[in-house]
């Protein structure tokens, strides 16, 4: 497996490489720039050309590319264009927020889809199938940013069992019950939605699998139907939603981009959403460096996580 | 020796969209202890559908309509689920056609020949991992240790066919059904399994129930012999009367259809002429008729009966009770007799 | 049709960044002459390339050595364009007809495609040339009006045979096509095919494991193993008298469909799996397997004798 991983994260390289370039193109192409966005525009000019000078932005786009390449490979990020900040910091302090509600809503989804799916499947053209089936397909057309109003709604401000948004009570402890209960709304809208999309693809790959011939082998042993969908059909079943899990986690951040505003939650989709409409290159920049490595790191998570369950599959 | 297994006419019925369909009908036979009976037949004859039947293995819109299938004194078609389950795989197992796609890819080979033997013999772990190594020497799998930690991708199709009879004989049981073990092995591998199947039954005295297409397979195991086409037994008899003279012309014509290895080169096989029918346009009397050289008005009309032709011997033709196909057959008695290989 | 030393490998390709590309041997080293007019049978296990050999000839797979002279020209590299009017003469038949044709297509309209396409038949007579290709294989007219779904499977194969004889070709490659059927519907398609190879002059290149099927069609049988020929003779010499071991291990194989056999002698069984062609054994190929082997069969790689009789063996049989 050591030579495996080592040839995987030598082709990362070029991709990443690739991910910076083009990001770094279509940002510039992109009307408007830094200065003219968040600069009062009262101030003259010449104030304007020399700020401008100033932050690199004359220069052509491959020479301020390769100034900021240069400065990644060096390990700074640079400093955003709007807070002065050092970019490595206020990605910093976002970051975790994000990844806990992202894996803390994949969680829960899966625990919502896959229940669902098998039961869907094994009872299938029931009327509990068809109920099952009609609840998923409502999980994936109400959009989430809808469902999350209604629920701050009814929740949040009607029954005012939970907080209407962010992620700490001012003033309180910050500790994991604050935490959790501030979770609670975001998690479930994202769960749903990713519940309403898994629960089809857990049900396909389950009727599929119930087709099998070495389930009427497991029939034929005299096991019940219980040890049959729970010992023999279930793993083989699960195997194939790896790969959708994995094509998920990318969707997963660019929805939580939303689902972060609507919750005022305090993650990498409120900082990006500043970034892009105040055209912060430098923060853009590290975002989508962050971005592409999480996505790049959980496939390969995912590929040896099927190779953990498949043993058809070999690190090769 | 006694009866083991009794199928008493026997209909199968299966419920779809478009309606019901009756894929076997009026079939009867007996196993007895340790003999080895054939059904034979062409694809859609009702051959693995009377096979599954037995195991209780029809799956959704299948079910027994009609009849019984008494093993042991119990009749299986009226038995619980419950009570079924401790039969199967205990007292009465089966293998398959395909050993590609019958064993579970993500179990080890080891856990899937130990699991019925945890479940009706509620054996320890580690007697049951003695046990399934055993039996996986037995049958032939070199290295049993290692293999019974693999998974079953590493082994080759003939080799998971040895593996599916481990699994089947692990916990003794006095009825092994075997659907078309052989036909999706090659030739050499088919020889083999052919082979390992007779030699585990003369040590363990199973009997055996073999459903298959191939009249060769059938003439290198079966001690008894029962021909189905068309959802219905058309001629059972002990294997040599069966194909030293068979009775009905169906079975005559499938014997004859076989191509020889001893004829000249270039000789034509006598064909049977027409299709099968399908089991919604079923014709009205002997359901052979359409394809019968020697059919008569009363074939077209009438449903002959199942009807013993000699001691053992039955079958479901008008002629053969009538005894008018004695001399119609009586020429390619000869014909069969100069066959060799 | 002459085929001379011909080789198929497919590339293995490692993974990526590893430099160890191997190659399968699907067929290797065949050298094969087909007579106008006659059959000559194919026989082997399962991965023992003759399915790859049948394709190769007729460049539906591309050789990676050796020549195929067809007619008397080689078109061993010949490219596509050039390739049309050989290709016509050469046709194959598949084992399952019912995936090579259109679900959605009349049959009238599989058939007379290609014959509009090369423009082989006037548009206003294709109607007659599709009955008359109908008729050749047994076919009533109003077939041509129906679905492939419903047709039975025989059916379906003389479809897919009367679709290959719409480029009224010479050489007809049979890849099993009658091992999908069953055995009363075999006997059936087996004359057919007899009767068409008369009236027409067709070669035939018939590829099949069931060896029954093969001795009755084939003037000549080759038997191969692991992607060489190891044995090639007249058919009736060749089941009578057996030369290679593998051969005769394979014909004793197929249980003879009579129970008074099984009292005699317990057959000589091949132990053993076909090892993997991938991967073959140095030496003989077949000397893992071989009751008769000797310590030369290891090393040496024998080579099909030149004669009427012709066997890869250090030590043939008697």
């Amino acid at each position: 497996m050591g030579p495996y991983l080592v040839r995987r994260l030598l082709i990362a390289v070029p991709v990443f490489w690739g991910i910076t370039v083009l990001s770094f193109l279509i940002m510039n192409m992109a009307p408007g720039n830094p200065v003219d966005m968040f600069i009062n525009p009262n101030v003259p000019p010449e104030m304007r050309e020399l700020r401008k000078e100033l932050l690199g932005l004359n220069d052509p786009v491959y020479v301020q590319y390769f100034k900021w390449l240069a400065g990644v490979l060096r390990g700074e990020l640079g400093y955003s264009f709007s807070s002065y900040a050092p970019v490595t910091e206020l990605i910093g302090a976002r970051i975790g927020p994000t990844l806990l509600l992202a894996s803390s809503s994949l969680a829960v989804g899966l625990i919502i889809a896959i229940p669902i799916g098998i039961l869907s499947a094994v009872k299938h053209n029931t009327r509990l199938d068809y109920l099952m089936t009609g609840l998923s397909f409502l999980g994936t057309s109400i959009p989430p940013f809808f469902l999350g109003l209604g629920l701050i709604y009814i929740l949040g401000v009607e029954l005012k069992w939970l907080p209407t948004g962010g992620m700490k009570t001012l003033g309180g402890d910050g500790g994991f019950a604050d935490i959790a209960i501030h979770l609670i709304m975001p998690v479930l809208v994202l769960g749903m939605t990713i519940a309403g999309k898994k629960v089809r693809y857990v049900r396909a790959s389950m009727l599929d699998v119930l087709g099998q011939d070495y389930l009427r082998t497991a029939r034929s042993k005299g096991l019940s139907e219980w040890a049959v969908t729970n010992r023999h059909a279930l793993r083989n079943a699960l195997i194939p939603i790896i790969a959708v899990i994995g094509a998920e986690i990318p969707l997963l951040l660019g929805g939580s981009i939303i689902i972060e505003q609507v919750f005022q939650w305090p993650g990498i989709g409120q900082l990006t959403m500043e970034a892009i409409l105040s055209r912060d290159y430098p923060t853009l920049m590290g975002l989508n460096l962050v971005a592409a490595s999480v996505v790049l790191l959980t496939n390969l998570l995912i590929d040896i996580l099927y190779a953990a369950v498949d043993p058809r599959i070999e690190f090769n | 020796m006694g009866e083991l297994l009794k199928v008493d006419q026997l209909q199968i019925k299966f419920r779809s969209e478009q309606g019901e369909t009756v894929s076997v009908e009026d079939v009867s036979f007996t196993i007895r202890h340790g003999e080895t009976m054939a059904i034979v037949g062409e694809s859609g004859c009702g051959k693995s559908v009377t096979s599954l039947a037995i195991m209780g293995l029809l799956g959704a819109g299948g079910t027994i309509a009609k009849g019984s299938v008494r093993f042991q004194d119990t009749n299986l078609a009226s038995l619980p689920e419950r009570q079924l389950r401790k039969l199967k795989g205990s007292q009465m197992s089966m293998i398959f056609q395909e050993p590609m796609t019958s064993l579970n890819p993500v179990m080890t080979i080891g856990r899937q020949i130990e699991e019925a033997v945890r479940l009706h013999l509620k054996s320890p772990r580690k007697t049951a991992r003695r046990l399934a190594i055993d039996m996986l020497r037995k049958v032939g799998i070199p290295r049993p240790e290692s293999i019974a930690k693999a998974y079953p991708h590493v082994l080759s199709g003939g080799m998971r066919q040895r593996v599916m009879i481990a699994i089947a004989l692990i916990c003794q049981p006095k009825l092994l059904i075997a659907d078309e073990p052989t036909t999706a092995l090659d030739v050499t591998i088919q020889a083999q399994i052919i082979e390992l199947m007779k030699s585990l039954q003369e040590e363990t005295g199973t009997a055996i129930l073999l459903v298959t297409h191939d009249l060769g397979v059938v003439a290198a195991m079966a001690d008894q012999v029962a021909v189905m086409y068309a959802g219905q037994i058309v001629e059972a008899a002990d294997v040599y009367t069966l194909f030293r003279s068979p009775r009905h012309p169906y079975t005559q014509g499938l014997l004859n259809s076989i191509p020889r290895l001893d004829g000249g080169k270039g000789q034509r096989a006598p064909a049977i002429p027409g299709q099968v029918p399908s089991l919604r346009e079923m014709p009205a009397g002997c359901r052979f008729h359409p394809r019968c050289p020697y059919a008569k008005d009363r074939c077209r009309e009438r449903q002959p009966r199942l009807s013993f032709a000699g001691e053992e011997h039955q079958v479901r033709c008008w002629l053969a009770e009538s005894e008018e196909l004695e001399s119609a057959s009586a020429s390619d008695d000869q014909r069969r007799k100069s066959v060799a290989l | 049709m002459q085929i001379e030393r011909l080789s198929t490998h497919y590339p293995v390709r490692g993974a990526f960044l590893s430099r160890r590309d191997k190659a399968v041997k699907a067929v290797d080293d065949v050298s094969l002459t087909l007579y106008e007019g006659e059959t000559v049978g194919l026989v082997g296990e399962s991965g023992c390339g003759k399915s790859t050999l049948g394709r190769t000839i007729i460049r539906l797979e591309q050789s990676s050595g050796g020549r195929i002279r067809f007619e008397g020209r080689d078109i061993t590299h010949d490219p596509p364009k050039k390739l049309i009017p050989a290709r016509m003469r050469m046709q194959m038949i598949f084992q399952d007809p019912y995936a090579s044709l259109n679900p959605r297509m009349r049959i009238v309209d599989t058939l007379s495609e290609p014959l509009l396409v090369h423009r082989l038949v006037e548009r206003h007579e294709i109607r007659r040339e599709v009955d008359r290709l109908l008729a050749l294989v047994g076919l009533p007219s109003s077939a041509g009006n129906r679905y492939p779904h419903e047709f039975s499977g025989g059916q379906r194969q003389r479809i897919g045979i009367a679709r290959a004889l719409s480029f009224r070709p010479k050489l007809l490659v049979c890849d099993e096509p009658v091992s999908a059927l069953d055995v009363s519907i075999q006997a059936q398609i087996l004359n057919l095919l007899q009767d068409l190879q008369e009236e027409l002059t067709l070669t035939y290149l018939f590829i099949a494991h069931g060896i029954g099927a093969v001795k009755q069609i084939s003037k000549r049988v080759a038997v191969m193993y692991l992607g060489k020929i190891v044995e090639l003779a007249g058919t009736e010499e060749l089941f009578r008298r057996p030369r290679h071991p593998y051969t005769q291990l394979l014909l004793n194989a197929y249980p003879p469909p009579d129970p008074a056999y099984r009292r005699k002698q317990s057959r000589v069984i091949l132990h053993g799996d076909i090892p993997s062609p991938a991967n073959p054994p140095a030496g003989c190929r077949f000397h893992t397997r071989c009751p008769y082997a000797q310590q030369r069969c290891r090393v040496e790689t024998p080579h099909l004798s030149e004669k009427e009789h012709a066997v890869a063996c250090h030590y043939p049989l008697a």
